[in-house]
């Protein structure tokens, strides 16, 4: 793992005071290897032209470089290729779902009054307002499992949340703030009990781990490529192809019609249907280029690296007495995002200290507040690893919270 | 050292030991200001008397420059009148649009000054200007309601 850390350019940009740059925020964004960077290019060098459209040669290469990124993201995810769809972010991923269980289009999906969607509350807001705000809409009822001190998912009452009336669940692979990974077997199977469809928010397990969605058993997924290595304003929606057959598509415009009359229109099938408009496609190639980066290195070498980390940092914090960490104080069950709080150090004054020292982390409720609330604080600081880590930057991230607490006087 | 310029002594001190914490039991308004991009809040209350800022006292969570601007914010403009507290919002709202190219006015802005620190960093001008826009935002309120009723 030590080499990949050549093919990011901007890992060795002088920081503030000539700090060299420690990235721990990868949960928020990844930073992109030269070969991504060149996908894109070469995409708009040798092969730019709407895809789709055209009868030209590179209309045909720009469709040819587009659906094949479509295949290998696919595969990458262990998905068929037509129920694999571009978005431009996961966040339009799940506002998409969400909006077609809103619809009555989409005939048995479409929520009404005395349906329940469930959540959790250490849901991202992407994963929680849409559901949130569907509910408003149809009349529907939200619950959403609870969480346990150590930051895990509270099961118990499992069977009375997810009950007869659930039409959706929706839950996230791994918090982007505890790093907890959650246990879908029983949620799965629980909701299948029932008839209800599980969506997974996956921005934080794509990016780290195996996923494979048929193994998973969920019914929709959604990750972006940006924090997957790839490029901004793109990502993915999978969803079984007789759950997409079934949705109203969301935007309108070229691309996704079957047939248009000036009174009426029909949709393609999946996933063009979802598709409108010239898509991204310099992004949808930069993505595959990502995920093919990802798949040399293994997505198990990957996690393991991660996970490695993650003990160390662990270990290391957990040495630094004023501070408290929120989540899983082990490596059960976790991925390698950490947050903590520092006694008498607001986060962002914890990460301003840091950014001294080159040390990039995020500071703040991280999209979670409902989460800060359960754990009774108005933010936290977290660091979140990714590939190109080392154990030396989590060294210096120990050694810059000490400093914090010198500088602010709290130890 | 850039950190020794942005968190100055006079900002700790306030952070530490801040002025007018702890909201008074009346008020002629009582506003509520959220930074979303961290969570941080700030609940403030004002009382306004013949044309003058009586008091202003204020709770809130948040970083050392959010608590330390507010407590300077209500030690500066209480007892001012109201239209000369403005101007010293408008200038402390200045400085912090300066990107480090102003280091402030002190016979104006007095102990805020420590803060010209932070227009270098604008991730942080937010929490700097967030008790200064609850009082604001108060002062608007109150004259608003003046007006209507007359």
């Amino acid at each position: 793992m030590e080499r990949v850390r050549e093919d990011f350019p901007i890992l060795s940009k002088v920081m503030r005071q000539g700090a060299s740059l420690k990235y721990l925020d990868s949960g928020a964004t990844s930073q992109k290897p030269i070969q991504v960077l060149d996908a894109e290019r070469r995409f708009y060098t040798e092969s730019n032209a709407a895809v789709h459209r055209g009868s030209h040669l590179l209309a045909e290469q720009a469709s040819e470089a587009f659906e094949s990124a479509r295949q290998i993201i696919a595969s990458f995810i262990g998905a068929e290729v037509d129920e694999t769809i571009f978005t431009k972010s996961a966040t339009e991923a799940l506002n998409a779902i969400a909006y077609s269980f809103g619809n009555p289009g989409s005939g048995r999906l479409c929520l009404k009054p005395g349906d329940k969607v469930v959540v959790s509350e250490m849901e991202h807001h992407a994963n929680l307002i849409p559901w949130q705000q569907l509910c408003k809409r149809t009349g529907a009822t939200l619950a959403w499992f609870p969480i346990t001190k150590d930051g895990r998912l509270d099961l118990s009452n499992l069977d009375e949340i997810v009950d007869a009336s659930t039409k959706v669940v929706a839950i996230t692979h791994q918090s982007n703030v505890l790093g907890t990974i959650n246990p879908l077997e029983a949620i799965v199977e629980r909701a299948h009990a029932v008839g209800a469809v599980v969506v997974l928010d996956a921005c934080q397990s794509v990016p780290h781990m195996s996923v494979d969605v048929k193994q998973l058993g969920v019914d929709f997924l959604a990750f972006s490529g940006h924090k997957a290595l790839g490029p901004t304003g793109i990502g993915i929606l999978w969803g079984r192809a007789e759950l997409l057959d079934l949705m109203e598509p969301y935007l309108f415009g070229g691309s996704m019609i079957e047939s248009v009359t000036m009174e009426n229109a029909t949709w393609a099938s999946a996933p063009r249907k979802f598709e409108a408009g010239v898509p991204n496609m310099a992004q949808a190639v930069g993505l595959a280029a990502a995920v093919n980066y990802m798949s040399d290195l293994g997505m198990d070498s990957i996690h393991k690296h991660e996970l490695a980390l993650t003990e160390h940092a662990l270990n290391a914090l957990n040495e630094i007495s004023g501070l408290t960490i929120i989540g899983p104080n082990s490596m059960e069950s976790r991925g390698g995002t950490i947050s903590f709080t520092i006694e008498g150090i607001h986060p962002h004054d914890v990460g301003q200290v840091l950014d001294q020292d080159g040390i990039a982390v995020r500071t703040g409720h991280h999209c979670a507040w409902p989460l800060m609330r359960r754990f009774g604080v108005s933010g936290t600081t977290r660091a979140s690893f990714y590939l190109y880590n080392t154990i030396a930057e989590i060294d210096a991230l120990a050694e810059g919270i000490k400093n914090a607490q010198k500088f602010f006087k709290v130890n | 050292m850039e950190l020794e310029s942005l968190y100055q002594e006079v900002i700790l001190d306030h952070y530490k030991n801040p002025h007018h914490k702890g909201l008074s039991a009346e008020s002629d308004i009582q506003v509520h200001h959220v930074n979303p991009s961290c969570g941080d809040e700030i609940t403030l209350n004002l009382v306004l008397r013949d044309g003058g800022v009586q008091s202003v006292t204020w709770n809130g969570v948040g970083c050392s420059i959010s608590q330390a601007s507010s407590s300077i914010m209500s030690e500066l403009v209480t007892g001012k009148p109201v239209d000369e507290a403005m101007r010293v919002l408008e200038s402390f709202s200045e400085l912090m649009a300066s990107k480090g190219s102003q280091s402030g006015d002190e016979e104006v802005l007095e102990d805020a000054v420590a803060l010209a620190g932070v227009s270098k960093f604008p991730a942080r001008v937010k929490c700097a200007l967030l008790g200064w826009m609850a009082f604001k935002d108060a002062v608007v309120q109150v004259n608003g309601r003046e007006e209507d009723a007359r």
